[in-house]
């Protein structure tokens, strides 16, 4: 059977093109970052099953510089997926009508926001308060 | 007819996961590897016996289980689709070690969970 020689366009870089597919892309960017806290959490939940010594190994593994620096990496990723989570809520969700009126892009994305600021003030004092 | 798709299953846990982490995922990050390391809270928040009680019972268990089994299914779903994006071919093996190390994930959260006690 003869060779064929389709042409196969190249994908390197094609999101580094235009500013849209950057966005899309650091949004999608952020599921590695949401991975990797989801390991450090579950490494904690390990170590508490195995008791008192082996908790607080992990305690002070949080507590290096380089965990804490990384901590702070992933305090700024978390915030950008909180804000771009709710800025493509309008487009995932299906249509909200209030009033026979339909609820607007920004009304979505502001009440996500807001609710995103309430649960997580709620879930710190709850947390604070228990302690 | 052509077999039906198993990716609304996905897709669910999928957006279960980016609303629990874009709802508290903040909170999270700072409580337990910036406030609790550094001492920033009135007690800690992060001690041994808190934790171990605050995981013992049933509302923090299944609390504790959604956050991780959650973010893993989340990522999961978003590292699969965009490594289609990527240009990398998206068969069976991308899939298995995608969706395969949430499902660990979720397994070995429940054990360890489950370890803990009731």
């Amino acid at each position: 059977m003869a060779m064929r020689h389709t042409y196969v366009r190249s994908m390197d870089g094609w999101w580094r093109r235009d500013p849209y597919f950057l966005r899309y892309m650091a949004r999608e960017a952020t599921s590695v970052f949401v991975v990797t806290y989801a390991m450090i959490l579950l490494a904690g939940v390990i170590r508490l099953s195995h008791g008192e010594a082996e908790f607080a190994a992990w305690l002070d593994g949080l507590a290096s510089p380089w965990s804490v620096a990384f901590h702070v990496l992933l305090l700024a990723v978390f915030a950008y997926h909180t804000w771009s989570w709710f800025r493509i809520l309008p487009k995932t969700m299906p249509p909200v009508t209030l009033g026979g009126k339909r609820l607007g892009a920004g009304a979505i994305t502001g009440l996500g926001i807001a609710a995103a600021a309430i649960a997580s003030v709620g879930l710190f004092a709850l947390v604070v308060a228990l302690a | 007819m052509r077999p039906r798709s198993n990716q609304p299953v996905f897709w669910l846990l999928f957006g279960a996961g980016g609303m629990l982490s874009a709802l508290v995922g903040v909170a999270l990050v700072f409580m337990t590897g910036i406030a609790a390391p550094l001492g920033l809270e009135p007690r800690a928040v992060m001690s041994y016996g808190d934790l171990h009680a605050f995981t013992r019972n049933w509302a923090g268990k299944a609390f504790v289980f959604a956050v991780i089994s959650l973010f893993a299914w989340h990522g999961a779903h978003r590292i699969y689709h965009t490594l289609h994006d990527l240009g990398v071919p998206t068969g069976f093996a991308a899939k298995l070690a995608c969706y395969g190390t949430a499902l660990l994930v979720t397994i070995i959260a429940a054990e360890a969970l489950l370890k803990i006690g009731f």
